[in-house]
């Protein structure tokens, strides 16, 4: 799938845990995306974080970088 | 099986304390209210009747029905002479029958005596009565003035009216009245020359929606289904499920040996409470089309003709070719997706052979593209994926919000409901763009409606709350006990701030800030208050949020948790609950559990003897972006027409051109069937026995009629393929999937054929704490604890309208077609609705120079489509809308691949566009009329491949 497209639904998720008490957000968008895209797509997210995150809302790029860290397919092969 | 006749009571069964009284010498008790004709039918004694039938309420006009009661003078109509303690009937003395022969007489008089020849013979109720008095003979002569010599009304495909069988009892005229709610009918003229009129015009051309209810009333062949006229009358009958709209429908299937004669909504459903739509009564000719593909077909490249071949050569060879997918580009390169028109049993082993067979967990359903925003939404709110009501709730509710649906063309069955208690008293407040029918129709008039810019459901919605919170209109002992209060303070902040407002919504929505006050002050303080909603909710980048706030409001006002209350998605088709409710999400076993959850995984895997993924598969549109990078290959879709149906057409046949194997099962060549390699036919819902579960959780059976005419039922088809693949399942009959399903989902442990067959239907949850179904959620508590508020942003789609695109257009549907089509356009609902048009207001027409009629091109950033324009004042400046029913207008050409930021669920209903008058066909149409009859060549048919024949 696209960076670009990939990137436009993260940040879509991030907006809407944007607006939700701050203590939860990052957490409710890494958890979003753990539940709902599989792991090709978050390996595609995290590609992506790694050649320069662009276009990547900020609130996005926490949740992916703190997910990245606990999550099986940031590690496997694709 | 024989022709089960439903017993007609002759009034509508009542509620109530029993009262005794004595019929003809029998001590009988019945509710308080219910007629004496009612209650000696309930005994045993059916009172000769001609103007009364239960579905109406009592009318007494024929003065057929009369009986004697002690204490009275006179012969009291039965009808509508009530039960009372103690009283003594008669119902059939010498003075009442000669008084019944009297009126029977005056009957016959003006009426043809060709009973042997005449379509209702052996089927009609003055016939039976003629009989039940013992009518010998006429004293009057059949020359005065009459009604043989007006000719019939043929303009209705599915009916005839034949005025000279009218006998005017009005049942007729009563029952598009009361139980359909159009008003088409009326009796003009008075005495021997009254007459049923269709206002001036016929059938076809007045009010008149072809539900069927006043041909069901009717006693007489005065109207009668085409089918009956032509075939005769039919010997039997078994009871089933609709398989068109998410209202589900019970139907009875008359038929003569192994054909339909007609469709009959029966009494016994509780969905419909016999009523029908033209859909499911009448409707149903496709099932038997010659267009129907009968026998599995396979080829190498999609430019290839079909070539036939028996079922194990198209398991066999479909089977290798996703074996062979598999080993060259890894397991997941292989899914597959279920449909909501199949029964629960069949979207149930789809998934199962997807998680199993092909090892990974890419299943989805055509839920993604309607209402997965709705699972997402309620089961953060509540903690279920489900609306919380049953349909009858409706008749206690006092203030109906109804937004982003359009029931009487979606869902028409529940709309008669919804209409019936509008009429009793009940307010509504209509939010959507468009002036929808139940804005303004016969007796029904909306007390507010919102008419918003499409795309900001969620500021409207928000508005509605801000009023709520800020005029102190919160219902605090509701929240207190129910929610979380830490989430509602959060919330109660949020909706209280100035920009959500009305004032300030105002300027995003379009509607002034008075109307909105003077609404949600009408929902909050009106009595019970319920909200109803459909696609327009669902379908926006914002869908998910939309149907939190909703979520929010009912909390708020204290809004669920009893009968005339509540949130409830109107389901767009047949199964679309049992879909999701089977497992056919990625991310989801059945009953909602996340495939990550390591204790449900074990039971399946213990059940399934099998490893299963913890991983979320891929969705539909990840499953197409994955093709188009060349590592998605297989798909099987069951049912489903994805090319058509689905945003962003030529995004979609990309991805299928660019897989190397695409199996379909379809009833016909749909438009997706012409990217596959691997066609396996379908069966109809005649044709298999199943189950649906409608939009009010209600399971309901699906029972075979017919034997299926390609040889195997969609499950039995499912079966082969997984045998193929080397994943061995084994079932004998649809009744023991449902039984593993039980077994593996806490929702349906207690749901069995049994059970189903005992009593009808059954509402989910169905287990130990609710043995006979939960017809209301969330009574006592939610089922996830306290109820959570979310806090819901307005946040305005990136698709917007601009200099090149200056319209916004939205999409919907219209009564007498189907979602895509194919099924209503193999049936005379065509005469209806021959083409989509494009609905565009006199304004925006009129800046473009356009005049009714004209063939205007509608353009997008993702394509475009020429169509012919509307003018209506329906739409608002700014907003245009079409349907998206007939492939050959390929309305999804234009439609964007924006969606829901939580499921993806496409953003149909919002669409920048530019319109325009044109001379031609699109580029994709020429494209798609060229290239279509190629794609669908059969070997050795010679008529094969001609374009679509319903198009
Ligand atoms: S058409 Fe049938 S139902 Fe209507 S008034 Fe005549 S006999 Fe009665
Ligand atoms: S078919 Fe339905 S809408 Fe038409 S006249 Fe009869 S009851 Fe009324
Ligand atoms: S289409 Fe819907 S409303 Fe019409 S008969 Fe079928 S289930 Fe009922
Ligand atoms: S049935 Fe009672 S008056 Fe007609």
């Amino acid at each position: 799938m696209s960076a670009e497209k990939l990137v436009r639904m993260a940040n879509q998720i991030a907006v809407f845990f944007a607006s939700q008490p701050e203590a939860g957000a990052e957490a409710g968008v890494a958890d979003h995306i753990r539940s709902f895209w599989n792991p090709v797509m978050r390996r595609q997210i995290y590609a992506h974080l790694d050649q320069g995150e662009k276009g990547l809302d900020p609130l996005a790029l926490r949740a992916l970088n703190l997910l990245r860290q606990s999550d099986p397919a940031a590690r496997s092969e694709m | 099986m024989a022709l089960n006749r439903e017993t007609d009571f002759g009034t509508p069964q009542k509620d109530g304390p029993l009262v005794s009284l004595t019929i003809d010498g029998v001590r009988v008790q019945a509710p308080r209210g219910t007629s004496v004709m009612a209650a000696a039918a309930k005994a045993g004694t059916q009172i000769p009747k001609l103007c009364a039938t239960d579905s109406l309420e009592a009318f007494g006009s024929c003065r057929l029905c009369l009986v004697e009661i002690e204490g009275r003078r006179g012969a009291p109509a039965s009808c509508t002479t009530l039960v009372e303690e103690g009283m003594v009937v008669a119902t059939q003395t010498q003075r009442l029958v000669d008084l019944r022969r009297g009126v029977m007489e005056l009957y016959i008089s003006d009426h043809p005596l060709d009973c042997l020849t005449c379509s209702a013979n052996g089927d009609c109720q003055l016939q039976d009565m003629a009989g039940a008095v013992g009518l010998r003979d006429v004293r009057y002569g059949q020359d005065g003035a009459q009604h043989h010599t007006i000719g019939k009304d043929e303009s209705n495909p599915y009916f005839t009216f034949d005025s000279s069988k009218c006998i005017v009892c009005s049942r007729c005229v009563r029952a598009c009245e009361d139980v359909q709610g159009s008003f088409a009918l009326t009796i003009d003229g008075r005495g021997l020359g009254s007459l049923v009129s269709t206002g001036g015009a016929d059938f076809l051309s007045s009010e008149c929606v072809s539900c069927g209810a006043c041909v069901q009333a009717c006693p007489t062949a005065a109207l009668n289904e085409k089918s009956v006229v032509d075939m005769g009358t039919p010997t039997r009958s078994l009871l089933t499920t609709c398989a068109y709209c998410g209202v589900g429908c019970t139907f009875r299937a008359e038929m003569q040996g192994d054909k339909v004669v007609r469709m009959v909504p029966s009494k016994e459903g509780k969905a419909n409470e016999g009523h029908s739509c033209v859909k499911g009564r009448f409707a149903w000719g496709y099932a038997t089309h010659k267009d129907r593909i009968v026998k599995p077909m396979i080829r190498a490249a999609i430019t290839d003709p079909w070539r036939e071949v028996t079922w194990e050569e198209a398991f066999s060879y479909a089977a290798n070719e996703f074996r062979r997918i598999q080993n060259t580009y890894g397991r997941d390169a292989v899914g597959g997706i279920t449909s909501s028109r199949c029964t629960n049993e069949e979207t149930f082993l789809v998934q199962k052979l997807i998680r199993v067979g092909f090892g990974n967990n890419n299943v989805d359903t055509c839920a993604r593209v309607c209402h997965s925003p709705t699972g997402y939404g309620l089961k953060t709110a509540f903690g279920t994926s489900a609306g919380t009501q049953d349909f009858s709730s409706v008749e206690e509710s006092d203030v109906i919000i109804l937004i982003g649906a359009n029931p009487t063309d979606a869902h028409p069955v529940f709309a008669s409901r919804m209409k019936k208690r509008l009429r009793d008293g009940a307010k509504l407040i209509v939010i959507d763009p468009r002036r929808i029918d139940l804005v303004r129709s016969a007796h029904v008039e909306a007390d507010h409606h919102l008419p918003l810019l499409p795309g900001t459901n969620v500021a409207i919605i928000n508005a509605l709350s801000h009023v709520i919170v800020t005029e102190g209109l919160i219902d605090e002992a509701f929240v207190r006990e129910r929610c979380d209060l830490q989430d509602f303070e959060v919330w109660a902040r949020f909706i209280a701030q100035p920009h959500n407002s009305p004032e300030e919504t105002e300027k995003l929505t379009g509607v002034l800030a008075g109307d909105v006050r003077a609404a949600a002050r009408l929902f909050a303080t009106g009595g019970n208050g319920a909200i109803y909603y459909g696609l327009g909710v669902t379908e926006h980048s914002q869908g998910s949020t939309t149907v939190m706030g909703m979520a929010n409001l009912a909390m708020a006002t204290g809004n669920l948790g009893r009968r005339g209350v509540g949130i409830n998605p109107l389901r767009g088709q047949n199964n679309v609950q049992g879909a999701c409710d089977m497992g056919s999400f990625p991310h989801e076993f059945s009953g909602y559990r996340h495939v990550s959850d390591d204790a449900t995984r074990d039971m399946f895997e213990n059940m399934w003897g099998a490893t299963l993924s913890a991983e979320p598969g891929l969705r539909i549109p990840n499953m197409l972006d994955e093709a188009l990078e060349g590592r998605f290959k297989g798909i099987y879709i069951q049912g489903e027409d994805i090319a058509q149906s689905d945003p962003d057409t030529k995004h979609v046949t990309r991805g299928l051109e660019n897989m190397e194997c695409v199996i379909v099962q379809d009833l016909f060549l749909n438009e997706t069937a012409k990217y596959a390699h691997v066609f396996f036919p379908g069966s109809s819902f005649l044709e298999k026995d199943g189950t649906f579960t409608n939009a009010e959780r209600r399971i309901s059976r699906v029972r075979k009629a017919i034997a299926p005419l390609a040889g195997l039922a969609d499950w039995e088809t499912t079966l082969g393929f997984a045998g193929a693949l080397g994943c061995d399942m084994h079932y004998d009959h649809p009744g023991e999937i449902m039984d593993e399903v039980a077994q593996l989902t806490p929702t349906f442990a207690g749901v069995s054929y049994d059970k189903l067959d005992a009593l009808g239907s059954l509402q989910w949850p169905c287990n130990a704490q609710a043995p006979e179904g939960t017809p209301i959620m969330h009574v006592d508590r939610f089922v996830r604890g306290k109820g959570k508020f979310m806090v819901t942003e307005f946040v305005p789609t990136d698709e917007r309208t601009g200099p090149r695109f200056p319209l916004i257009l939205t999409t919907g549907r219209i009564l007498s077609q189907y979602n895509v089509g194919i099924q209503t356009q193999r049936t005379q609902n065509n005469v209806w609705h021959p083409e989509d048009v494009l609905e565009i207001h006199p304004f925006d027409a009129e800046q473009r120079g356009l005049r009714e009629g004209d063939l205007v091109a509608l353009l997008s950033r993702a394509g475009e489509v020429s169509l012919h324009a509307h003018i209506s004042e329906r739409m608002q400046p700014g907003v245009v809308y079409t349907t998206f029913h007939h492939a050959s207008t390929g309305a999804n050409v234009v439609t964007t691949d924006y969606s829901d930021w939580a499921t993806n669920c496409p953003e149909y209903k919002v669409t920048a566009v530019q319109v325009q008058r044109t001379n031609r066909w699109s580029d994709w149409q020429e494209e798609e009329r060229r290239s279509s009859g190629l794609m669908r060549v059969i070997a050795g048919k010679a008529d094969s491949g001609k374009a679509d024949a319903a198009e």
